[in-house]
């Protein structure tokens, strides 16, 4: 399900079966058919050729997303059990404080509060959901490194005049790395949610930029007249988390070096 | 429990304090300014000094967040630049909506987690186990709104048994009722309550499983007890801690939740008033709004803090 979608977005960007732009009142909310897969909406669109080209939205959300949690995530959770260890509790303290207040601002609050000020965008709900992910995981990493800091071999290192620096990146980061995969694919599962809420709400990918949460909207407009029209966006959201989420249950069964040698 | 109690309010105290800090900063201090932001890029120079003085932006920052403060400590807040009106009692008409179904939702969630967690538990690796399991990974990745959606398709458009959306008030002088009231918040609150509903029964599984790994569940069946009586009588009461910690923070889940689910059924809430306050650029009321979700949000993480300790003292100590 996650390799389908990833193909999905890489195809869009390549092939669509019609520009997914392209209106035609005179063909709207037809049923399935050869020219059109799944039909077309109420303005005349190919529904498939939105579905496969919303999916970029949901990758680049996805990817971005994940991608500022990981990067400020990690640095602020090493740091933080860096400091912790040699002694410096208050900065452990302090950053960790830090974390337990973003969680104060949910992802949709945090949209709402740059929409009212910079209007609605795909940037702001990328910034929103990314800045979201930061206490994840900077958690996670603190709560892993500090189990791996006690470890004889970096006590060895530390004898040895390893900097912590060095002893982060050789034996921290290699050891936590496996916890956060499984995080990053259980958080990019969670933005495609948050995303496509967001873009249900107007607050995120604008027009004429098709998304899944858009397609939605429009879809409950209609629901009277065509009443599938709501099913198919729904069906790509949910599939598409449940591939990451099951993907993410497999990789923590893989990698869960305690449930690796009851195998 | 005291000296536990006060380091936790003063967490509180200081996150409420942080939080809206920056609520205050991203919305006032910003490039732009309100008055540019409402005004948009063809104001006129007059026409936004006379706004910037209608919402006090020409004093300075320390003492327009002061000002704000000690407004929403004595509920003298400011008006909307939209509706005229003081914010607080736009937020508390809204309430009458909004914290009903978040609670209602709760109910549900914690009813119908219990119920499958405990099943699942009791059939440990049987089909009911692995079926709970297969429906709560799909319920976790279903998106409400579009449950939503798809509540509405089956009951008011197909079997037509409740309407599409609204809410018709809570008094029959509002031309609603109570029963009436409950009736059009009941959908809402089954379309939040199932993704809470698919984790916290994943939970309740987990925590009941491992209480019945327990030496005193073995003496209560050694003793005669069935299955069934040690389940309820022994194991899940002694499970509730985790799952109540988790029940409690999901509350807050909920009530950012109901912004989406409100606006699928049109109902009069918070989540609506938000989203009228953005379309109308009342930056005033939406500053309110997030600030009261926040502070909603916080207090509820303090109270699940409070309760686990309550429940299990050796938390007390941990924490304390």
């Amino acid at each position: 399900m996650t390799a389908l979608l990833w193909a999905a977005a890489a195809l869009s960007l390549v092939w669509q079966p019609w520009p997914p732009a392209d209106i035609d009142i005179a063909s709207k909310l037809q049923p399935p058919s050869a020219a059109n897969w799944l039909g077309t909406d109420g303005l005349g669109r190919d529904i498939a050729s939105l579905l496969l080209v919303g999916a970029q939205a949901s990758i680049a959300v996805g990817v971005v997303a994940v991608g500022m949690g990981l990067i400020l995530g990690v640095a602020l959770g090493t740091l933080a059990a860096a400091q912790h260890h040699a002694g410096r509790v208050w900065v452990d303290t302090l950053l960790m404080r830090a974390c337990d207040l973003t969680f104060a601002f949910p992802a949709l609050l945090l949209a709402i509060l740059l929409t009212a000020i910079h209007g609605p965008g795909l940037f702001n709900s990328v910034l929103a959901i990314g800045i979201f992910n930061i206490p994840v995981f900077a958690r996670i990493t603190r709560s892993a490194a500090l189990s791996v800091w006690v470890r004889d071999y970096v006590t060895a290192a530390r004898t040895a005049g390893r900097g912590a620096l060095g002893i982060t990146r050789d034996h921290v980061l290699p050891n936590i790395a496996p916890a956060l995969v499984v995080q990053a694919t259980i958080s990019f599962a969670t933005a495609i949610l948050a995303e496509a809420a967001l873009s249900y709400l107007g607050l995120s990918v604008q027009p004429p930029q098709p998304s899944w949460g858009r397609m939605l909207n429009e879809a409950q407009a209609l629901m009277f007249q065509a009443p599938l029209l709501a099913l198919y966006p729904g069906l790509a959201i949910m599939l598409s988390v449940l591939g990451l989420n099951l993907l993410g249950d497999g990789l923590r069964d893989l990698l869960d070096p305690r449930l690796s040698r009851q195998r | 429990m005291l000296p536990f109690l006060i380091k936790r309010l003063a967490t509180f105290a200081a996150t409420l304090a942080v939080a809206s800090a920056l609520v205050f900063a991203v919305l006032e201090l910003l490039p732009g300014n309100a008055a540019e932001v409402i005004l948009g890029a063809t104001a006129t120079p007059q026409s936004l000094v006379a706004l910037e003085q209608k919402l006090g932006l020409d004093r300075p920052a320390a003492t327009r967040y002061g000002t704000w403060v000690w407004g929403l400590l004595h509920g003298e807040t400011a008006l909307s630049t939209s509706y005229d009106t003081p914010t607080a009692l736009l937020i508390a008409e809204r309430l009458h909506v909004s914290l009903p179904l978040a609670l209602m939702a709760m109910v549900l969630t914690v009813l119908l987690a219990l119920g499958l967690g405990v099943f699942a538990a009791s059939r440990h690796n049987r089909p009911g186990d692995v079926g709970v399991m297969a429906l709560s990974q799909l319920g976790i990745a279903v998106p409400n709104f579009w449950f939503a959606i798809l509540l509405i398709l089956l009951f008011a458009v197909q079997l037509q048994w409740v309407s599409a959306g609204g809410f018709p008030g809570w008094t029959e002088d509002a031309g609603g009722g109570l029963i009436e009231g409950l009736r059009a918040l009941l959908l809402p609150a089954l379309a939040l309550a199932m993704v809470q509903a698919a984790i916290l029964a994943r939970v309740t599984r987990s925590a009941v499983l491992d209480v019945l790994r327990e030496d005193f569940v073995r003496t209560a069946r050694a003793k005669g007890l069935s299955r069934s009586q040690a389940l309820w009588r022994h194991a899940l009461r002694n499970a509730l801690v985790p799952v109540l910690t988790v029940a409690g923070l999901q509350f807050a889940n909920l009530l950012t939740g109901t912004i989406v689910i409100e606006n699928v059924f049109v109902l009069p809430g918070l989540g609506r008033l938000v989203f009228q306050a953005i379309a109308n650029r009342d930056l005033v009321l939406v500053r309110d709004v997030v600030m009261l979700l926040v502070a909603l949000v916080v207090l509820v993480n303090l109270l699940v803090d409070v309760l686990a300790a309550v429940l299990d003292p050796r938390l007390r100590q941990a924490r304390a």
